[in-house]
């Protein structure tokens, strides 16, 4: 077995004092000094913020004095991400500055004594490794051989100094690993993207059906709030789950499906709208392509066929249609968000996409909305070099449908093979701990293995930072500038990130961190601003504001520039999809050699002993970014999995028993998990929260808590449309005793 | 003046944004709580129920932690609120012992420490931070003596139960049913 050029190295200790260690309870101490809560009052000041726990960017004020304590984070009131109530995530980002774990100077991996370790180095060290590693890559191989993971905002400057190099490799893990399916289904459909937030008119709905989203759980904060709002104005719940979500417990129809099933029951909707007459005919006629083969297609997709698929009763089938359809056009068949489950998920997706064509509720109130955005120009400079090659080339022909790159795609074409001329030599890896994102672990760790130079930027010791040559550390969301938020909404608004305190420790915000390595590479041309406030307050002026008035407002709307909310009645429509129409049958999808409408496939199911691994979220945290939060592991410290009763009976699994899980390809989880025995699940399948289960021990209230589903999703089923990794075709047994038989590597 | 809250287990989600909230906004020491969520299962599958509730001090109005407060730090202040004064407070845990709820706990710094409803925002004019900050909007704050109150007008128009009423304590926390 050939050695690591890369082994993992622990971040090693940096003398700041350990973890602050909360007072036991009962802990009366002697002389314990008596006082009323202090409330903090006229020293704090308010600074604007996003938040960056996670992608909803929520718009609020950062208290903060002037000794660098945060005392709380509230919402924006003017934000309509937030509506003035960030969720807890967002209410607890606090943790994220205060966390005593944090990555707290540059690191450069090297041998010493034949041991690979982590040696503490200046900035002005650490960013000139980073520059002669990208231009020694860019002279040996090219600039497009450099990729860029982010999924944080600080990957925005690292994108900028990619494409200033030639390289517009610049991936995102929420494409491939997540939203994927849903932005190609939907682009083939209606021409349009759904993008973030989504435009849901979920407060003005009548119906809304989950499929497998189970809101609520994950705070998406705006359209949590909907779904509360809609619930008080009595619309009706469709949630289809194999789990008893928080989401289904507020449904009036709650579909206990069986998992992995769910385009059958798409279909048969599809079906009964059709063959009862349900659907929207003025709508379809005036707006979609392709309705009288999308009505031979679903002829015999019955709701009789999808109950021996489903095991949902016929009877309920057309019950949920016929609520559908009585509540058109204010109705919502939702999108979801995560939704790379089986490998066909963006034919699952194109049956959403159908289903809601065919109830009109696209541009109609209480469906979707037409959003607006309000962008910001870029800063002037010259134009970025165009790209020799760019990702496709590795795989001329494949995933021509994938309208972003995909990050697995290029985690694969980092492993060197004869029948491709481009191979990826440097990786930057910005926000995302890509040892938890990315399925199948060993191809992961394969690709990094293959790599010339890899370096992490981020805030924790993730434990993709083991892997790097340099490690940057950025300071957290709550100490920095970043570009503003320009995402899409009712109305188009921007909104302004500022530091609220100093950069912790030695701590750098990206754009700085950027600009120092445009200078050490000769790019400075392409970044011709002083520093960010002077790159904002330019951006800023371009649209009638000023950095000055965003620090006063923190969040700025727009008044819309182009058409209503919603379609006029019989307003004519050009849709961007080649014929103009919505279309039910597929004119890309044909010419590419794919199902232009959806067809059921029936997915593999667990053999005996096995169930199906199910993940989620927990309303207290996003993926692994937080899962060593002091206020976030508060709430909720590890992830349990959830066991129905039978199938605990079966096992004489006891609640709250530690057990390992061993997957179909005999990988074993590093840790054990504790047993939720819950009627809320079906008896083929557990479920468990994802982003835990860390392995890195400088993660000190992480580490060992719960196990990581990425570790157990092993099998991949791809998408062959646009290249989404598919990850709900894994399978768990239980072990009692633990299998692992050395102490893991920390 | 009788201040109470109304929560509306309909539309809680149960995601702890109240606990989180509290907790920064009266600097709570992490590991302690003065508000959490409660989940209770009922059925079998397919046939179930879910109840979530936000739970909290109920500042009774026959409130056995200010009965049995042997200095008189645990009192009734105005509209009703129970509160604790911690320089009189001398740690006996009697408090903690006698309440039905399980609201309270020692401070660290050696004091009984509980839920306020906010009593410093209420005397702004400000809601609790858990009411505020709460993405459903579940949580409903006011005087049940003004009848145009939100918290009256929603338990005008909602069934709603309260928790453990046989321990006699008018317990002023409304569960929204």
């Amino acid at each position: 077995m050939r050695s690591n050029r890369r082994d993992f190295i622990k971040i090693s200790s940096m003398g700041i004092g350990g973890a602050a260690v909360a007072a036991p309870a009962f802990n009366w101490a002697e002389g314990a000094i008596k006082a009323d809560n202090k409330k903090p009052g006229a020293e704090y000041k308010r600074t604007s913020t996003y938040c960056e726990i996670c992608f909803w960017k929520c718009a609020g004020w950062v208290y903060s004095n002037d000794e660098g304590h945060i005392w709380k984070i509230e919402g924006n009131a003017d934000d309509p991400h937030c509506n003035g109530r960030l969720c807890p995530r967002g209410t607890g980002g606090v943790g994220m500055y205060n966390d005593t774990d944090r990555l707290k100077t540059p690191l450069i991996r090297k041998t010493k004594n034949g041991k690979q370790v982590f040696e503490e180095a200046t900035w002005d060290e650490a960013l000139d490794v980073v520059a002669e590693n990208l231009k020694k890559i860019a002279n040996e191989h090219g600039p497009e051989c450099v990729a860029l993971f982010t999924h944080g905002s600080g990957g925005k400057f690292f994108g900028d100094l990619l494409k200033a190099t030639g390289s517009t490799n610049i991936t995102a893990p929420s494409f491939a690993q997540c939203r994927g399916p849903r932005e190609t289904a939907f682009l083939a459909t209606y021409g349009e993207i759904i993008a973030s937030p989504e435009f849901t008119d979920i407060r003005d709905t009548k119906c809304l059906v989950l499929i497998g989203s189970h809101l609520g759980e994950n705070m998406h904060n705006g359209q949590v709030q909907e779904m509360s709002e809609a619930i008080d104005k009595g619309a009706t719940i469709i949630t289809v789950d194999p789990r008893y979500s928080t989401a289904a417990s507020k449904s009036k129809h709650w579909l206990p499906i069986k998992p992995a099933t769910d385009l059958a029951l798409l279909l048969a909707w599809i079906n009964v709208l059709i063959t009862e007459e349900w659907y929207d005919k003025d709508y379809v006629e005036r707006y979609t392509y392709g309705f009288d083969q999308l009505k031979n297609h679903v002829q015999s997709f019955t709701p009789e066929w999808a109950y021996g698929i489903t095991t949902l009763a016929p009877e309920m089938i057309r019950e949920t249609a016929k609520e559908m359809a009585n509540a058109s056009p204010a109705v919502i068949v939702h999108p979801g968000r995560h939704v790379t489950w089986y490998g066909d998920d963006t034919q699952r997706l194109r049956a959403v996409a159908i289903l809601n064509a065919l109830l009109g509720s696209w541009g109609r109130k209480g469906g979707f909305y037409s959003p607006e955005k309000k962008s910001l120009p870029s800063y002037p400079h010259p134009e970025f070099p165009k790209p020799k090659r760019t990702w496709r080339d590795a795989h001329p022909g494949k995933y021509n449908l994938a309208l972003e790159v995909v990050s697995n795609d290029i985690c694969d074409s980092t492993i060197p093979s004869p029948d491709r001329a481009c191979n990826f030599k440097g990786w930057i890896v910005n926000g995302t701990n890509l040892i938890s994102t990315l399925p199948d672990l060993n191809n992961t760790l394969e690709a990094i293995q293959n790599l010339e130079f890899m370096v992490v930027i981020d805030t924790m010791p993730m434990e993709i930072t083991g892997y790097a040559d340099v490690v940057l550390p950025e300071c957290t969301y709550l100490e920095r500038y970043d570009y503003c938020r320009t995402d899409q909404h009712r109305e188009p608004n921007i909104a302004l990130r500022m530091p609220a305190v100093e950069p912790k420790y030695n701590t750098k915000p990206s754009w700085w961190m950027v600009k120092k390595l445009a200078s050490k590479m000769e790019l400075d041309d392409f970044f011709p601003w002083k520093d960010v406030e002077e790159l904002l307050d330019w951006q800023l002026n371009q649209v009638g504001s000023s950095l000055e008035e965003m620090k006063r407002l923190g969040v700025k709307k727009f008044p819309r520039e182009y058409d209503d909310l919603y379609f006029f009645k019989n307003q004519e429509v050009e849709f961007n999809t080649n014929t103009g129409k919505i279309e039910l049958y597929s004119t890309d999808l044909a010419a590419e050699g794919f199902d232009p409408m959806p067809v059921y496939t029936k997915h593999k199911e667990p053999p005996p002993g096995f169930y199906r691994l199910n993940y989620g979220r927990s309303p207290a945290h996003t993926f692994s970014r937080t899962a060593n939060n002091p206020n976030l592991t508060d709430l909720v410290d590890e992830n349990v999995l959830w066991v129905n009763p039978q199938v605990a009976k079966d096992w004489s699994l006891k609640n709250g028993q530690p057990i390992w899980l061993e997957n179909q390809d005999g990988v074993k989880s590093k840790f054990p998990i504790k047993v939720r025995i819950t009627e809320r699940i079906r008896f083929d399948s557990v479920y468990m929260v994802h982003g835990f289960g860390h392995s890195n021990k400088k993660l000190s209230r992480a580490y060992g808590k719960g196990v990581s589903d990425s570790e157990l999703i092993t099998k991949v089923l791809l998408d062959p449309v646009m290249g989404g990794t598919g990850m709900r075709g894994n399978f768990v047994t239980f072990k009692l005793e633990n299998p692992n038989e050395e102490e893991v590597m920390s | 003046m009788r201040y109470a809250m109304a929560i509306d287990t309909k539309k809680c989600v149960g995601c702890a944004d109240c606990v989180v909230a509290c907790q920064t906004e009266n600097n709570v020491p992490i590991g302690h709580c003065r508000d959490w969520i409660v989940e209770n299962t009922a059925g079998t599958y397919p046939q179930l129920e879910l109840e979530i509730r936000s739970e909290r001090c109920n500042h009774c109005k026959n409130s056995p932690c200010v009965r049995c407060c042997p200095t008189g730090a645990s009192h009734y202040s105005e509209g009703g609120i129970v509160l604790v004064t911690g320089d009189d407070c001398i740690g006996c845990g009697a408090c903690i012992a006698s309440c039905p709820y399980d609201a309270r706990y020692p401070h660290p710094e050696g004091y009984v420490d509980k839920c306020t409803f906010c009593d410093h925002r209420v005397k702004n004019g400000q809601k609790p931070a858990c009411v505020d900050v709460c993405p459903t909007h579940c949580m409903y704050f006011g005087d049940l003596d003004d009848p145009n109150s939100e918290v009256s007008n929603i338990l005008k128009k909602r069934k709603y139960k309260r928790l453990i009423p046989e321990a006699g304590t008018d317990p002023q926390l409304y569960f929204l049913i």
